[in-house]
Order: structure tokens, then C-alpha cells, then sequence
């Protein structure tokens, strides 16, 4: 490298991070400028494609990471009190030992922030070392190199199925019209293929490549100009971002704009979220009280050795005078002596406690990601834990929010019925067909014994109306009919792929795809089942289904009777929507096949066979304002301008030309109304069709203001939507469809669990309320004997109820109903439906406090047509105003929000791409799995980590305690009893891991009991295990264990010639077993590993105690418990204090399992009934109950008035099993 | 071939008990029918422990005398105050009406003596005491070690050994006992060999290879407050002097309660019926800090010296844990009948 002043450096470098800031960039081709040195470059200030993700370097680990640790307080607190104890006067312990505790605590963290970082790099180097195709003006071709070598200004070939190696401007593609497809899975998991086009005009081939030298381009946020052909283009229509895979293009050629760091995909990769569970900030606080005993302790022995000081006469012998033989005044010793004290006592803070409970929360979360019941064999898919630390909330859950489509819905659309012009088509047969193959799938299922037949995906197969299909056959000429096909086969954004071009999966950043399936795999199914299912079902399933319906439903009829000479079967749409698919399938079936699309043309081949190609003037994309899309079309044969409209039936109906006079078009209009609403009553998801026909004129001076809202720099996105609302008038309906989503698997059965459990679940929808109303019935939120208030208003009367008085005359009422005592138990249970006017009403601040308190009392609530940030705003306000556990469930885009802001964000890896995934805590592929994820993993997670603190502070404080005491026989000057090795020991090694254990494995109830008795999830909830209380009384515990641990010993040994570390081995050994004891006695179910743990920390500790009192000399503690071990009094002395130290919580235990009838005690004694017998139990007291909730009713014997119906109710319940249990 | 089917269900969690949470478990439940035999159990045997550690220690005599001098009657009152009388000697008389069954322990006591607080313990130089030359001498303010301050060198920079507050402080009141047979006083035995802990004597503590010992000594400084140096601690045996000599073991092993009592000397014939004299040499000053002085006599059991409250402390919790039973059974059998009550 050639010489260069150090100022032309650093002027360089600033020139270099100007042009980074700017958001204009200047980019020219490199190709000029190859082989010069780099510092001529004239891209040299932007960063190359490598990337480098890592926190430390190797050299530099040590200091960063210590920085790093040092930011948490409490690491800060224990490296103080071992600095403090190398200050002579305060000292308590050898200062290096004091060094021990805070060393492995740190050592410990850097070890897995350096595993972590390792993980890191390697992954890096992985991608960086991928190869790429880069032109060189030497070799006149591409040549391979590796991505990290990749610079802004080069150009990058990338082929088929390759990743995109940097942000790149597109400009060539193989494809002649100079598309190039993507998909995008990597990024956002979106598998839908998305198109973008060559910069056009800058026709470049490989031959020709002269051009490229030219390229100068100058990127600016939101569009882009080139020097040589002067365009401004949309960039995200010309722009490969970097990471997603290029699909059935044979190659493309690309600028590289951006590179490494500075692309998107590198910008919008933020780090994990950090969330803090409930539970950890309860700990906090106790912490705080730890710390303000530990604080009183001291000043205790502080004040205690002023006395101490003060009493005596004279100076005796056994003062230690200072080096000059002068004593300190006692006020100062006893200065002095309040720090030692803390640094003698310090463990009372648990120091280990913040590093124990992150092993613990990595051991439950190890176990959760490994179970079964939450895997899907039909993805592939384990659940996901994002979040590491909030483990423990999911067993506190007391609201759930919930998506419904894709959520408690398949989110697999199916064609169901139709109504063009007013006229209704049922396609009856589609049930009987759909029954069918059910039965077919499920015998294969069961022939085959795997997994295999994904059952839901033959359904995108629609099943034709016959007097639809005669309806059409019959007619020639283009009349409504065919305009309904075209306009599902045209509007849309559905990309057309032959199913023949096999993606390639095995990519190296490929993580994410796993958990997503090929949306149009159907074709692969369709031979097996249409030659298959026929035979073999009209055999089988005779008595089901009638000969003639099986006869109607044949399934070849549909194919055979339409299906052109063409290769229709193997196309493949990769549409962005379930229902545009399922919409465009129907099209086809009927004879309109989408044949390709290209951002120019769309050609559809007519059920006779002849292939319409039709000019894409414009697309109107959808969005969630106007609720609808547009495709402006030219016709090729009439001319004619046509705009095809697609949307919910709102936002059609209301666009709706009103002819004067024309009764036909109204009566239409009317009829389709009512169809839309008898779908919308049958749960099916409804879009209204129209069309519009413009002429010339009118399309020219739309077109100019089109052009001038997409140049337009400020304001760009909302000039666009006005100006597609602007064309969107006057419309001219063609029909409506109604599309089913099913209800996922076992729906009803999680919602209804989840509610015995005591969680409120309400259901969020974009839906109509119809609709939503349909699926809650489905799904069992509401149930038919439900009292269901249906809150809705229309716009206009908005105004009048925010004005009235009355405004909200509901809450009161429905108050004074469920509190009459005679309604207590004949009330209904109340449910809320709303829809989202209505609710942007209710969340106004002057009704949010009414809303809240009307909403607690209803069962479920359901909320329709509501937008994200609505969604997002009801979470947060139950959260904040209730300060209950939220959890939001959700798989679309939409959902995120709502994710975000509950205390536990659950994603759905469902059909709607990776979004809610990605913002989500936990990852699950199907509802269902949200039943054991929280009333098993859930109630165990919190139940384990609130016993494990408890008694992780318990066991500390108990420790600590007997130090303590002894102060009082030690003049208070803060000596120890317990050689300090050993005591560090103690902490470290001898009772660190059984409480780890503990926290990884207890299981206090089966899974099997958890699932069947919903209602233990209660226990959790609210303040559950870990409250004040408990904490209080295991310290209470604690000091009374270290009393008797310290007291015991000292009556036997008073007076007698017991030295001190001979003292002291019977205490620690003491205070050993009543600390392994005491979790023995709270360790709810034993394991071999258990066994194991115990027994080997006890062996632990005799031979390492053993060992040291051999091995140093110099330990004052030198053969003590050798000695000690030879004692009769030891053993004794040791079997009483751990007796009468643990018989009080053992008496506690008794009792509370003998005579309080808590749930969880219970349960726990169904638990060691045999398996047979208790699921036997479990299902008689299951029907039990269900008659006890219809007879509760009459029999309405005096229940508490003040518990709310659902609780008192369950509380009945529980009694009343609890007889049946007795009975048995 | 398996491989092949796989190719799709790698992510499938591996179903083992240990994954799938179903390990074979163990669910004790503390309720009242499973715990009362184990009640049952427990306190039975603690009362029979109870009952021999209370008729072990009923059968062991402790003959304990205060000679501090504080009261004017006291035979020792003249000696209390040690800084006017030096080398005071006092003599205390008892009798005895039977048997004292050998081997009796005879232990001196102190109270209010804080032996266990930490700057005293930790003033010693270990090196020393194993018998490292090396720490004998001035070295430059390393040797001997620092912890001995202020006890480490005299005024004239010698080092003290043995260095440290902790052998400066040592007990050097001296006892004989005398038994009056028809008024002639017959010096009663006392056996002062194995007194001190075996591995304190044989390994941790070591004398200097050095013969005679006292030349180890040289160019160092018996502690303040010692009127002999280490190595005549014993005149009548050579071989208990220096860091070895049993008195010293005993003493540096810090006692861990402010009242305690250590091993002197034992008699290991017993103590016949009789009137007994034990002359004391008066020296070690115990007023400055309230403390008091005494002599025990005592036998032993395996249990150790006579201790009533281990035994009384089994009888009562293993009764407390029979009552407890019968309370459990009033438990049980009522919450098995509530239910046929209701």
C-alpha cells in the first residue's frame, strides 16, 4: 500500500463516513477501477458483505466481558465486599478466599457468553465463506468468490435457488421479460414467491457488459435514480434484498448497493427481547428485604460488640492490640467491625441465586422444547422458546388473547358457496365430498401408521356446483358469470409456478423454512386420491354416505368434465393469502385458469380452451384501510378498460353504483346481502366481487394522477391509497363468495380447558361479527345457553351515544343481574361481542373504567373488525387496568402488536408467514399445543422456580445464620466458627446443585392430572406459590432451623474443653442435612436422579471435608471431623438438631396434606393411584361434574355471594369431587 | 433407509423418559397414616437413646471449684490481683466422701475468655510453629509473619517466638494436688502425657531439628508475658518443650465458647475418699476482663465429661413425638370418618 499522509486518512475517513450517513448514495461500477490499490477505490467507504455478528474478539474477551458483567449490579455489590476485605482492619476471612465466590460466579457467566460468541462466529464464518459469482473486467466473466469478498459497486450473478448475497439493484434477469422471482422465506418466512423486474432500460447481457462501466447510481431512501438512463423507479420493485432465495429464474444480474452491515436484512436483525418475568421482580424485592436484614444483622453486631467492648474493666489479654499496642476506641472497632460483618454475612444475599435461576430456566426450557406433545409431525416443528427468561409467567397465565384466523382456525381456505348476481350456488356436495375424504384420509392414516397425508390440503379441490357449471356451459357470450371467474382469476396477486420447478430446501440459512409448508403441494396428491378415494369410499363407506349423494360428489366428474387438454394440473400458485389461493383454485376449476401472470399481463385460459391475455394497466394492492384490492385490466378482445375489485363485503357494498330506477341491480344487491349474511351466520369468511368498465378518458386522467402519486416524494403512501379510492366508485357487483376456514384440531377442547383453568380467553378477529359470532360458537367460547350482549353501533349514532347520558347503561345492569342473589347460580354465563367502532369507543378514557369492569365479568369476550394497534391496545389496557398476565396468541403480520405487547407473546408458524413467529416468546404450530404449554409446562415452570427461590433464600439465610449466632459468643468480631474454605464450599459445592435439580425437575402433579383437572392451573395464578407470605415463612424457617442447628450443639458442648473448628464441624454438618433434608421434604416427586444428586452432595461433603483436613496442614480445621467422626456425641448431636430443625415443617406438611383439601393436595394423592384407576377417576368425576354444573342450578343451596359465579362454581366442583374421591 | 423417512421428522424430540419428563418417580405424600408409625419409630428410639445418655451422664461425677479470689473468703483473694503478687500461691481444700472413680480428668476453666474471636486466633505464625527455622529470625518484616502483630517483635526488633497474641497469652497457673492422709500431704500423681490431640502433638506442631533445642532459639525473644522461654516449659522432660510441650498444644487449641474449660492433667487411679489440698501458682490475671478461674475434676464416659442436656433433650422430643403419633391417629381417624359423617 502506497504512502498516504496520515491527515488524507483521516480526511478519507471522514469523507468515508459522510458518505455512509448520507441517505443519498453515489455508487459506480467498480469495474473501472479493478486492481487499483484500495485506497483509489471510489467504493472504498462502504462496507464490504462481510459480516460480523460477534460481541468480543479473542484478544480482547477477558476485559470486555468483565466489563459487561460489571454492568449488573450485584456482581458490582460482591467484587466491593471482596475488595473490602483486603482492608486490614475490617477484615473477616482471608481475602483471597473471599475472591473464590465472585470468580466462579464470573467465570462461570464468561464461560457461556463465550460459548455464545463462539456459536456466533462460526455461523459468520459460514457466511462469509459462501461462494458468489462476481464480474471481473479481466476475465470478462463471472468468477467465483466468496461472499465476504462481495463489495458495494461490484456486480453479482446469483443463480437459481442461490441466495442473494447483498442488497442488490436488479439488472438482468434469464427471464425475457426481465422478472425475476424471489422468495423470502429467509427474511420473513413468507414462501409465497414475490416478483421483481430488471431496472429497465438498462438492458445489459453477459456478452454486452460495456454498459456496466457506466453505471453510476445514486440511491436515495424510497426511490433511485441511475446517471445514464435517468429514472426514478419504486426501489422494493427493483431490489433483491440480501438473503432471500432467487426462485425459477435461471439467473439474474445485480448491483450491489448495499453490502454486509447496511443491508436490510442485517438492519432489521435485532437481538434477543428481554423480558423480565413476574416472578423475577417479586424476587427483587425480597431480595431488597435481604438486603435490609442482612443490613440489621450487621448493625446487631455492630452495636453488640460496641457493649462487647465497653464492658470490660480493663484490657485483657485476649485483645490484640494495634501494631503501636494502643487498642481502637470501641465506637471505632465497632466502625469497623459493621463492615466485616457484612462481608461474614454476605451470602445472605443470595449471590448464586441470578445464576442458579438462569440454569434452571435453560433446564426447563431444554424440557419443553423436547416434549412430544408439542411437536407437529405435520410441519415438523418443535415449539420455540425465544424468550429464555420467562418461563415461569406461563404458569400465572389469567387472559388470553387470541387471533382467530390461522389461530384457532386452520387458516386453509376452502371454497364453500357463491352467489352470483344475486343468484345463491351451495355446492351441497362440497360436505359429503369433504366427509368422504375424511374417512379416506383417516383409513390411510391408519393404514400407513405414520404421520404422512397432511389431511386438510386436498380441500383446496372445490367441488362444482352442478348447476353452476351447467349455468356456465350454457352461455357463450362474456356475461356476468364470466366476469365472476375472471375477476377471481385475475384480481389478485397470485403468482403463477410450475409445480415441476422442486424448490431446493437444503440452504444453509434455511432455519426458518422448516416450520413453513409448500402452499401448493396439492397437486402432488390429487392423482392418488381422485382415482383412490372413488373406489375405495363408495366400498367402505356405504351406510354414511347415500349411493346417490356418493354418486353426485364422484370426484372424477369435476377434472374429467373441465379440465382442458393443457398442462393446468401442474401449475402451482404461491398466492400471499389462503383465501386468494383457494379463490383462484375455484376459478380454475370452473374452467378459468390463471395461466401466468407477469407484472405487465395476466393470461387466463376460458373454459373453451381459448387463452385470454389481458393488460395490466395497474394493481390496486390491498390494504387494511380500504379493505379491498383492485386489478385495472384491459380487455384483449373488447378494449375495454375494466377494473376488477375484490374485498370484505363493507367496503364493497358501500362503493356500490345506484343506478336510478334499475330495480334489477338493487334487488342484486339486497340478495347478495342476505347471502352474505347467511354465510357469514355458517362461520364462513365472505368477499364481495365487482366490477367497474371505464372508459378511455376517464382512465387517462387517472393514470396521470396515478404516475404523479407514485413520483410524489412526501406523502407518497397516502396520495396513493386516495388515488385508488378515487377509481374505486360507482362499482358494479358481480357477486360474493364464502370461504371456509376450519377450525383447527381440537379447538373446542383447549378453549374449554383453558377456561376451566380459570383463564379468560378472548378472541380478537378482523372478522365480521357474524362470522366471529360463528367460530365462538364453534370453538366453544360461547355456548348456547350463554347470556351474549352484542355490542355494535354504526357509524352514524357514534356521535349521539358519546353525547348521551346514558352512555353506557349496560355494566350496571348486567351488575345488578349476576349480584341478585336469586340470579347467582341461574345467571347465565355472560358474553361480550363487540366490533371495533364500537370498541374505539369504549376505549375513549372517560368509558375505558366501565368497559374494563363490564369485561371482567363476562366469560368471553369477543372483538370483530378490529384493527392491529386495536388489538395491541385492548391487551395493553386489561393488562395495565386488571394487572393481571396477558398472553396473546396470534400467526399473522397483524398479530405482532397484540404480541408484543402482552406479558407472553405466543406465535402461530402457520400459513401467514413468520412475523408473529419472529415477535413472538414462545413458537407453537398449533393452538392445541397451548393447552399442555400452559397447564403442564406452565404450572410446573412456576411451581418449580417459586419453591426453588424460596428455597434458595431459606437455605442462605439458614447458613448465614448460624455464623450469626455465634457472633454472640464471639465478642461480635465477626470470626467464624467454620474453616472458610469449607464454608465456601458449602455455597458453591455441597448445596448448589440439589436446589438446581429441584428447579429443573420436580414435578408437584403428573402431566396427566394437570390436563385433567384444568382447575390446578388456579394455583398459580394471582399470587400463587411465590407470595409474601411464603417467603416470610420459610425465612421464619430459616432463623428457627439455625437456632436449633446452633443451639443444640452449644448446650451439649457448653463448658467443655470444645475447641472451635471442632465446634463448628457438627454445625455445618447440622446445618448440610437440614438444608438437603428440608428440600427432601419438599421435593414433591423423586427420581433417580434425585436419589443421585442428594446423596451424592452429602457424599460430597464428608469426602472433600475429609480430604481437606488431611491434605493442609496449616487449616486450622486440621483432622477435625476425622476426630469428630470417632465421636459417638457427633452422631448424636447431629440426629437430634436435624430432627427437631425439620420437625416443624414436616408436621406443617402433614397437616396440610391431612386436613386442608387443597387442590393440589388432592391431586397429588390422585397421583399415586394407579394409572388405569385414576384416568378412570378422572373421567367419572369429568361427568360428574357436568351434571353438578346443570344441577347446581336448582339446587342453589347458599353459596358465597361474594365469589364470582365461574369461581364459586369451581370451588363446588372441586369439593364435590373431592366426596367422589372419598368414596372410592 | 430409516435415515431417508427421517428426512422430515428431524426435529422430532427424542422420546426417552428422561425428554418426556416420565421418569419412574417416587411421590411420597407426609399425611397422617403414613407418618404415625414413623413416629412411632423415632420417638421410641429416642427415648431409649435418651435414657442412656441420662443414666450414662447421672453416673459421671464433676467436682468443679471456683479459686478466682474475688470474694474475701476465698484462699485466693490475696493472689487476685497478680501485678502486685508475683509467684502467689494459694491453696484450696476439699474433700471427698467417696470414691472418685478413675481416670478422673482435671481440667482448668475459665469464663468470659473470648479465645475464639478472630484477631486473637488468627496471631500466630504457623511456619514457626511447624518448626521452620527460617520464620525464627528478623527477615526483613516478612518473617515472621505479619498476623503476629503486635506480638512480634520486642522492642529491641528481636523476633518473639512463638510470635502472636495467641501464645503470648497462655495459661501459666501451675497445680498440684496433695492428698491429707492423717495430716501429712501426699502429692497426689498427675499425668500429663497425651493430654493434647494426637495429631497436634505428632504432626502439626514440630520443634526445630535442632540439638539442644535451645539453640533453635537463639537471637529471638520468649513472649512478652512468658516468664520461661519455649524450651524450658517442662524442666522435669526434654522431650515436652518447645511447640510440643503438651500445655501449649492444649492451649493453642482455641477454645469455642467463651466458657470453657481444658484438659491439665489426669489421674488416672482416681481419686480415693478424702481430704485433698491443691496448691495453686497464682499467675494468670483474669480481673481485667471480669473472667473467672476454676478447677474440675471430672471422669469421662463415652459420651465425653457429665452432660445432662442431650440426654434430657431425646426424652423430650422422643416423647414429644409419641404424643405427636397419638395426635396424627385422632387426624386421621377423623378425617376418614368426616367424610361418612357429612
Amino acid at each position: 500500500m502506497p504512502w498516504m499522509s496520515p491527515l488524507a486518512r483521516i480526511r478519507d475517513a471522514l469523507a468515508g463516513q459522510r458518505a455512509r450517513d448520507k441517505d443519498l448514495r453515489n455508487l459506480v461500477s467498480n469495474l473501472p477501477y479493478e486492481g487499483l490499490d484500495k485506497w483509489k477505490q471510489p467504493n472504498r467507504h462502504f462496507r464490504n458483505n462481510g459480516i460480523k455478528t460477534t460481541k468480543y474478539s479473542v484478544l480482547f474477551f477477558i476485559p470486555m466481558n468483565l466489563f459487561e458483567q460489571f454492568h449488573r449490579l450485584a456482581n458490582l455489590y460482591f467484587v466491593g465486599l471482596a475488595i473490602l476485605n483486603f482492608v486490614p482492619v475490617v477484615q473477616a476471612f482471608e481475602p483471597e478466599v473471599a475472591l473464590i465466590p465472585i470468580c466462579v460466579i464470573l467465570a462461570l457467566t464468561a464461560i457461556k457468553d463465550a460459548w455464545e460468541d463462539f456459536r456466533r462466529y462460526k455461523s459468520d464464518k459460514k457466511l462469509n465463506r459462501l461462494p458468489c459469482f462476481v464480474y471481473s473486467s479481466k476475465e470478462k466473466c463471472f468468477v467465483e468468490k466468496r461472499w465476504k469478498d462481495v463489495r458495494v459497486g461490484d456486480f453479482v450473478k446469483v443463480e437459481s435457488n442461490d441466495i442473494v448475497p447483498a442488497d442488490l439493484l436488479l439488472l438482468y434477469t434469464s427471464d425475457p421479460n426481465g422478472v425475476c422471482h424471489i422468495e423470502t422465506a429467509n427474511l420473513d418466512g413468507e414462501t409465497n414467491l414475490k416478483q421483481r423486474r430488471a431496472v429497465p432500460g438498462v438492458c445489459i447481457t453477459v456478452s454486452n457488459t460495456d454498459i456496466l462501466l457506466i453505471i453510476h447510481a445514486v440511491i436515495r431512501t424510497g426511490c433511485l435514480g441511475f446517471s445514464h438512463p435517468d429514472l426514478v423507479l419504486k426501489q422494493h420493485l427493483v431490489y433483491l434484498k440480501g438473503g432471500c432465495t432467487v426462485r425459477n429464474t435461471g439467473y439474474a444480474v445485480g448491483f450491489v448497493v448495499y453490502a454486509g452491515h447496511e443491508t436490510k436484512a442485517m438492519l432489521n436483525n435485532n437481538g434477543p427481547r428481554y423480558k423480565r418475568s413476574r416472578l423475577e421482580r417479586r424476587l427483587n424485592i425480597d431480595v431488597i428485604f435481604c438486603i435490609l436484614l442482612l443490613f440489621t444483622m450487621c448493625i446487631i453486631g455492630s452495636l453488640g460488640h460496641y457493649l462487647w467492648l465497653e464492658s470490660m474493666p480493663s484490657v485483657p489479654l485476649y485483645l490484640v492490640p494495634q501494631t503501636d499496642g494502643h487498642l481502637d476506641t470501641p465506637s471505632l472497632s465497632s466502625f469497623y467491625k459493621f463492615f466485616s460483618m457484612i462481608i461474614l454475612l454476605q451470602v445472605l444475599i443470595p449471590i448464586s441465586l441470578y445464576v442458579s435461576i438462569e440454569l434452571v430456566k435453560i433446564g426447563q426450557i431444554y424440557f419443553i422444547t423436547n416434549d412430544l406433545d408439542l411437536y407437529d409431525e405435520e410441519t415438523d416443528a418443535t415449539i420455540q422458546c425465544k424468550a429464555l427468561n420467562i418461563t415461569e409467567d406461563l404458569g400465572q397465565i389469567q387472559y388470553i388473547f387470541s387471533d382467530k384466523t390461522g389461530t384457532l382456525t386452520e387458516n386453509k381456505m376452502v371454497f364453500r358457496r357463491c352467489s352470483i348476481m344475486g343468484r345463491e350456488y351451495p355446492h351441497k356436495e362440497n360436505e359429503c365430498v369433504r366427509r368422504a375424504l375424511k374417512m379416506y384420509i383417516y383409513k390411510i392414516k391408519i393404514l400407513m401408521f405414520t404421520k404422512s397425508l397432511p389431511p386438510n390440503q386436498q380441500e383446496t379441490e372445490v367441488i362444482l356446483d352442478q348447476k353452476l357449471l351447467r349455468q356456465i356451459r350454457g352461455t357463450e357470450k362474456i356475461d356476468a358469470y364470466q366476469d365472476f371467474f375472471l375477476a377471481l382469476a385475475i384480481c389478485n396477486t397470485v403468482v403463477v409456478s410450475m409445480a415441476t420447478a422442486k424448490r431446493l430446501r437444503s440452504n444453509p440459512l434455511d432455519t426458518l423454512s422448516s416450520l413453513v409448508r409448500r402452499a401448493g403441494s396439492w397437486t402432488r396428491l390429487r392423482a392418488p386420491i381422485t382415482s383412490e378415494t372413488s373406489a375405495n369410499d363408495l366400498t367402505t363407506q356405504g351406510q354414511s354416505v347415500n349411493q346417490t349423494g356418493g354418486q353426485t360428489c364422484s370426484l372424477h366428474v369435476p377434472p374429467q368434465g373441465t379440465a382442458p387438454a393443457v398442462p393446468a394440473g401442474k401449475l402451482c400458485y404461491e398466492a400471499e393469502s389462503p383465501d386468494e389461493a383457494a379463490l383462484v383454485h375455484t376459478a380454475k376449476a370452473y374452467g378459468f385458469v390463471l395461466m401466468s401472470r407477469t407484472p405487465d399481463s395476466v393470461t387466463v385460459q376460458l373454459p373453451s380452451g381459448a387463452q385470454l391475455r389481458f393488460e395490466v394497466l395497474d394493481t390496486l394492492s390491498f390494504d387494511s384501510n380500504r379493505k379491498r384490492m383492485s386489478v385495472l385490466v384491459r380487455h384483449p378482445i373488447s378494449k375495454q378498460c375494466i377494473l376488477y375489485t375484490k374485498g370484505a363485503d363493507y367496503a364493497i357494498m358501500e362503493l356500490l353504483e345506484t343506478p336510478y330506477g334499475e330495480k334489477q341491480q338493487k334487488a342484486i344487491a339486497s340478495d347478495t346481502q342476505q347471502h352474505l349474511d347467511c354465510y357469514a351466520k355458517e362461520g364462513l369468511r365472505t368477499l364481495c366481487i365487482a366490477k367497474k368498465v371505464l372508459c378511455d378518458g376517464e382512465y387517462e386522467s387517472w393514470a396521470v394522477q396515478r404516475q404523479h402519486a407514485l413520483a410524489a416524494m412526501d406523502n407518497r403512501e397516502q396520495l396513493i391509497m386516495d388515488s385508488a379510492v378515487q377509481i374505486e366508485t360507482n362499482l358494479c357487483l358481480l357477486g360474493a363468495t364464502g370461504v371456509e376456514d376450519r377450525l383447527q384440531d381440537s379447538v373446542p377442547d383447549t378453549v374449554m380447558t383453558l377456561r376451566e383453568a380459570g383463564i379468560q380467553v378472548w378472541v380478537l378477529t378482523g372478522d365480521k361479527p357474524e362470522t366471529a359470532v360463528n367460530i365462538g360458537y364453534a370453538c366453544r367460547l360461547l355456548e348456547q345457553d350463554d347470556l351474549v350482549i352484542n355490542m355494535s353501533c354504526k357509524s352514524k349514532v357514534r356521535s349521539l351515544i358519546s353525547n348521551s347520558q346514558r352512555k353506557f347503561p349496560l355494566y350496571p345492569e348486567v351488575r345488578r343481574y349476576s349480584e341478585d342473589p336469586r340470579n347467582v347460580d341461574t345467571t347465565p354465563d355472560i358474553s361480550l361481542v363487540i366490533d371495533g367502532r364500537t370498541l374505539t369507543m369504549l376505549m375513549s378514557p372517560d368509558l375505558r373504567d366501565r368497559f374494563v369492569d363490564l369485561a371482567r365479568h363476562c366469560r368471553s369476550v369477543l372483538c370483530c373488525r378490529v384493527t392491529p394497534l386495536q388489538k395491541s391496545e385492548v391487551v395493553k389496557l386489561i393488562r395495565e387496568k386488571l394487572k393481571v398476565m396477558t398472553l396473546a396468541v396470534g400467526d399473522g403480520a397483524n398479530d405482532v402488536n397484540m404480541i408484543q405487547a402482552a406479558d407472553i407473546g405466543v406465535g402461530i408458524s402457520g400459513q401467514e408467514g413468520m412475523q408473529a413467529v419472529m415477535a413472538s416468546d414462545f413458537a407453537i404450530s398449533r393452538f392445541k399445543h397451548l393447552k399442555k404449554l400452559l397447564l403442564v409446562h406452565g404450572h410446573w415452570c412456576y411451581s418449580r422456580l417459586a419453591n426453588m427461590i424460596i428455597y434458595f433464600f431459606y437455605k442462605n439465610a439458614a447458613n448465614v445464620n448460624l455464623l450469626f449466632w455465634y457472633q454472640f459468643f464471639c465478642g461480635f468480631t465477626a470470626n467464624a466458627m467454620i474453616d472458610h474454605w469449607l464454608m465456601i464450599f458449602f455455597n458453591l459445592l455441597f448445596t448448589s446443585v440439589p436446589p438446581i435439580m429441584f428447579g429443573i425437575m420436580d414435578k408437584d402433579v403428573s402431566a396427566e392430572m394437570l390436563l385433567g383437572l384444568p382447575e390446578l392451573y388456579r394455583t398459580g395464578q394471582g399470587k400463587g406459590e411465590y407470595s409474601f407470605f411464603t417467603f416470610w415463612i420459610s425465612m421464619l424457617d430459616a432463623f428457627y432451623q439455625s437456632l436449633v442447628a446452633f443451639f443444640i450443639p452449644y448446650f451439649t458442648y457448653r463448658g467443655s474443653d470444645i475447641d472451635i473448628y471442632a465446634f463448628g464441624t457438627p454445625l455445618n454438618t447440622i446445618s448440610l442435612f437440614t438444608i438437603l433434608l428440608h428440600l427432601s421434604i419438599e421435593i414433591k416427586a423423586w427420581t433417580i436422579v434425585h436419589v443421585f444428586i442428594i446423596l451424592g452432595s452429602v457424599t460430597l461433603y464428608f469426602i472433600v471435608t475429609l480430604a481437606y483436613g488431611v491434605r493442609y496442614l496449616n487449616y486450622s480445621g486440621y483432622w477435625t471431623l476425622q476426630a469428630q467422626m470417632v465421636d459417638p456425641m457427633f452422631y448424636l448431636v447431629c440426629l437430634i438438631s436435624t430432627v427437631i430443625a425439620l420437625l416443624p415443617r414436616y408436621l406443617f406438611h402433614v397437616l396440610k396434606n391431612s386436613i386442608t383439601c387443597s387442590p393440589i393436595v388432592e391431586a397429588r394423592h390422585l397421583d399415586t393411584l394407579e394409572p388405569s384407576t385414576r384416568d378412570q377417576w378422572i373421567k367419572e368425576w369429568r361427568s360428574f361434574r357436568g351434571r353438578v354444573q346443570d344441577k347446581t342450578s336448582d339446587v342453589s343451596a347458599s353459596p358465597p355471594s361474594e365469589l364470582k359465579p365461574t369461581q364459586s362454581s369451581s370451588e363446588l366442583n372441586i369439593r364435590l369431587g373431592l366426596v367422589l374421591f372419598c368414596h372410592i | 433407509m430409516q435415515k431417508k423417512e427421517n428426512q422430515e421428522v428431524e426435529n422430532r424430540p427424542d422420546n426417552t423418559a428422561f425428554t418426556q419428563q416420565r421418569l419412574p418417580a417416587w411421590q411420597p405424600i407426609l399425611s397422617a397414616g403414613i407418618v404415625i408409625p414413623l413416629f412411632v419409630l423415632v420417638g421410641l428410639a429416642f427415648i431409649g437413646i435418651g435414657v442412656a445418655l441420662f443414666v450414662t451422664s447421672r453416673n459421671l461425677h464433676v467436682l468443679e471449684m471456683d479459686y478466682t479470689g474475688v470474694e474475701k473468703t476465698s484462699p485466693c483473694f490475696s493472689c487476685s490481683d497478680p501485678i502486685k503478687q508475683k509467684n502467689c500461691k494459694c491453696s484450696l481444700s476439699f474433700e471427698l466422701d467417696k470414691l472418685f472413680e478413675g481416670p478422673v480428668f482435671f481440667y482448668y476453666g475459665l469464663t468470659n475468655y473470648f479465645q475464639n474471636q478472630r484477631a486473637y486466633g488468627v496471631s500466630k505464625d504457623y511456619n514457626q510453629l511447624s518448626g521452620d527455622l527460617d520464620y525464627f529470625t528478623f527477615f526483613f518484616s516478612i518473617v515472621p509473619d505479619s498476623t503476629c502483630k503486635p506480638y512480634r517483635y520486642d522492642v529491641n526488633n528481636k523476633p518473639i517466638v512463638p510470635c502472636g497474641s495467641l501464645a503470648n497469652s497462655m495459661f501459666n497457673d501451675t497445680f498440684n494436688l496433695y492428698q491429707m492422709k492423717n495430716g501429712v500431704k501426699e502429692e497426689v500423681p498427675l499425668d500429663g502425657k497425651g493430654i493434647s490431640w494426637w495429631t497436634d502433638y505428632n504432626i502439626k506442631y514440630r520443634n526445630p531439628s535442632v540439638n539442644p533445642l535451645r539453640n533453635a532459639f537463639n537471637g529471638t525473644v520468649k513472649p512478652l508475658y512468658w516468664s520461661k522461654p519455649a524450651y524450658e516449659l517442662d524442666p522435669t522432660d526434654t522431650a515436652n518443650n518447645g511447640f510440643i510441650n503438651q500445655d501449649f498444644l492444649v492451649w493453642m487449641r482455641r477454645s469455642a465458647l467463651p466458657n470453657f474449660r481444658k484438659l491439665y492433667r489426669r489421674i488416672t487411679d482416681g481419686l480415693p475418699a478424702g481430704n485433698y489440698s491443691l496448691e495453686i501458682s497464682y499467675n494468670y490475671p483474669v480481673i481485667a476482663f471480669d473472667g473467672k478461674k476454676k478447677v474440675a475434676f471430672s471422669n469421662v464416659s463415652w459420651m465425653g465429661g457429665k452432660n445432662e442436656f442431650l440426654g434430657i433433650a431425646y426424652l423430650v422430643i422422643g416423647s414429644l413425638c409419641l404424643v405427636m403419633s397419638v395426635v396424627m391417629l385422632i387426624i386421621y381417624h377423623w378425617r376418614n370418618s368426616s367424610p361418612d359423617a357429612n
